[in-house]
């Protein structure tokens, strides 16, 4: 590939073609693509009407609850010594994760187009949780494709997601983890071409899905844009976010992308460790390839086969990443690190402990780099940490892993 | 141009008047040996093409029976050039009976596309299909494979109407195939009456020979689809063959072969109103 030159306008991507860079496009089935095409129209149709905009605003505000606060952290501050950490609330959305964003305009978008029937895959569960929630709320049935492993890993948000009214199908095909999960939504989506709106939980997919996701997302960094001015009047040094698939993290980083001065830095599952081969870590990992409809750095074997991903959290037990974290890793206007199992255990403990908020093991891994983050950035900075979901969920997870019965 | 091969066969099926049957293998299921006996067989069983699947971790548009087989396949360490030698071997037996690779994108991407398609030609290799490389995402790709002689089969299906069909065929050479049904491979059931006026429509705006595949399991079918269409691809049922002979412990190179030529008779006598013995 060639060397990627630094845009002068990085939130003007991607091209028309679906392209960050190398990275994102349409690898689909034909039997997809005009399906693919019409919901690329639908969408740039919506994001222009003034009317869609303001139905899923008021939606954000009185039913997902937003704004969501930029809570200054202060015993985690001093624990650490460092820059003034900001934890982004998302945990306090409506369903206890940032997930929701994405759901609720993707379900205006579904009933816009006229789609009658919803099919989403999920890996913890939160984007299940999520994707039921707004096809109750709607009255859509709603199929949630979830990998056996995870269904059994996370059986309280697959309880959620009946009581919600979903149905969720378990995929033992492959690995059974998320990427077969998102096989397998696929495989019901050329099936069902007619009827069928695919509610993609991350920024990943094809092109429209990393553009619309991240869009939808991206309310979160426009708030933590405006509440960091507002109450430190200047912008913070870094944004730090955990990274799976990665919508959470583009989401906040994405309003930051032309404030060069800001730091952007996303942190991957490192599970048991880099010098092993059980992570999820595909921009430290991995390689660029093609899975899932888009080009973006992949875990992969030589031969290009896809290998499994491993991390204590469900959500980010992904081999892939979206394109344009792909793209931004490239050009170097954002930063990947990593964070282990291990580590991440002990963020989760440390914030339960020092601010009584309990977060969802995906986000504890972007707090295992903060005090790091912090130090470096120094006393008199500022660092915005999204925490993109609770920790309730994780409780059992947490428990096994410290051998204790609950 | 190995794609010669493919022209060449269609053009004398032409004059013989009757559709191709194109059986689909999954390489090295369920085992490099086998694999290379069945490969072997194939022709004199009746099989006017073959298509060969090159299995990937992830295929998103099989059914069950493929997405077994690849897995089969892969969990005995098939490497792409364990895909291509038995190619090679079958090609020094055989000049005439033309081979498609049938896959995904990211194995290509990771050899890169002129490494691959140079390895492919070497093989004696005649075209590809890739499942997830659309006509908007091909120029790389067919370009690499053209200069080496190998054609690109591009896949249409129900969903790919009038105004996008050009779009679909700009590229294309060898011959088109046709998804019979909207879904994945081996589950639903293709129906000629709806196949038919599809097919017309592609080799009219094509000028290209119709394959039609996904959802033909029987030799009745075939027979059905033989009718209408310029070639019968049968994938599932021949995999499922193999994965039942090899629970029940019987001869895998033996069951699918005859498997074969019963659709090969089916395929080959449709259009003369003779029933298949």
């Amino acid at each position: 590939m060639n060397a990627p030159v630094r845009p002068n306008d990085y939130a003007a991507f991607p091209d028309a073609k679906g392209r960050f860079g190398d990275y994102g496009g349409q690898y689909v089935p034909e039997t997809l693509m005009p399906l693919v095409h019409d919901l690329d129209a639908a969408y740039t149709a919506a994001k222009a009407d003034p009317a869609f905009q303001a139905e899923l605003d008021g939606f954000l505000t009185h039913y997902v609850g937003r704004p969501s606060p930029l809570y200054f952290a202060e015993r985690l501050t001093d624990h650490f010594g460092g820059a003034k950490i900001y934890l982004k609330r998302e945990e306090l959305n409506h369903t206890g994760s940032h997930k929701i964003n994405n759901c609720m305009g993707q379900i205006l978008l579904a009933r816009r187009m006229g789609k009658t029937r919803i099919i989403a895959e999920t890996g913890a569960g939160q984007h299940g949780v999520a994707s039921a929630t707004v096809c109750a709320r709607f009255g859509l049935p709603c199929i949630v494709y979830m990998g056996a492993v995870d269904v059994e890993r996370q059986k309280p948000n697959v309880f959620r997601m009946n009581l919600l009214g979903a149905r969720v199908e378990a995929v033992t095909s492959g690995s059974a983890t998320l990427k077969d999960a998102m096989n397998e939504a696929l495989r019901d989506w050329v099936t069902n071409v007619h009827d069928t709106y695919y509610m993609i939980g991350t920024a990943a997919g094809m092109h429209p899905y990393p553009e619309m996701v991240r869009d939808f997302q991206a309310v979160i960094g426009r708030e933590t844009r405006a509440q960091v001015l507002e109450i430190e009047g200047r912008l913070p040094d870094a944004v730090v976010a955990c990274v799976g698939g990665g919508s959470n993290a583009i989401g906040i980083f994405h309003p930051f992308l032309n404030d060069e001065g800001v730091q952007l830095i996303g942190v991957e599952a490192a599970g048991d460790g880099m010098d092993t081969d059980r992570h999820a870590a595909a921009i430290n990992g991995g390689r660029p390839g093609v899975l899932h409809g888009n080009m973006t750095y992949l875990l992969q074997d030589r031969e290009g086969q896809i290998t499994e991903a491993h991390s204590i959290s469900a959500g980010l037990d992904y081999p892939g990443i979206e394109p344009e974290h792909s793209w931004l890793h490239d050009v170097g206007r954002a930063t990947y690190q990593t964070a282990t199992d291990a580590e991440s255990l002990e963020a989760f403990m440390l914030l339960s402990k020092l601010e009584g908020i309990l977060p969802a093991i995906e986000s504890a891994h972007a707090l295992a780099r903060i005090g790091d983050i912090a130090r470096d950035v120094g006393k008199g900075g500022v660092v915005v940490l999204n925490l993109s979901g609770r920790g309730d969920k994780d409780v059992n997870t947490v428990a096994a892993h410290l051998g204790r019965q609950i | 141009m190995t794609k010669a091969r493919i022209d060449a066969r269609f053009a004398a099926l032409k004059a013989e008047g009757r559709a191709a049957f194109v059986p689909y293998v999954m390489a090295g299921d369920p085992d490099a040996a086998t694999a290379l006996k069945i490969l072997k067989g194939l022709p004199a069983a009746g099989a006017d093409l073959i298509e060969v699947g090159f299995p990937f971790s992830d295929p998103m548009a099989e059914g069950p029976p493929i997405q077994r087989a690849a897995l089969r396949a892969l969990a005995k360490g098939l490497t792409l050039r364990g895909t291509l030698d038995p190619i090679a071997a079958f090609r020094e037996g055989d000049q005439t009976t033309p081979i498609i690779l049938m896959g995904y994108m990211n194995p290509l991407v990771s050899r890169g596309f002129k490494d691959f398609a140079r390895e492919a030609a070497e093989a004696g290799v005649d075209g590809m299909i890739v499942v997830d490389c659309p006509p908007e995402e091909a120029d790389p790709l067919a370009d690499a494979l053209e200069a080496h002689g190998l054609a690109l089969i591009f896949l249409t299906s129900p969903t790919t109407d009038d105004k996008r069909l050009p779009t679909v065929l700009r590229r294309a050479s060898g011959f088109v195939y046709y998804v019979s049904v909207a879904g994945v491979t081996g589950v639903k059931e293709a129906d000629a009456a709806s196949v038919a006026p599809n097919v017309e429509r592609i080799r009219k705006a094509s000028g290209l020979p119709v394959a039609v595949g996904f959802g033909i399991k029987t030799p009745e079918r075939a027979a059905a689809i033989a009718e209408v269409a310029d070639a019968v691809v049968v994938g599932s049922a021949l995999v499922d063959v193999v994965a039942e002979a090899v629970e029940l412990n019987e001869d895998v190179t033996t069951r699918v072969l005859s498997k074969v030529d019963s659709l090969a008779k089916a395929v080959r006598f449709a259009r003369r109103g003779l029933t298949a013995v």
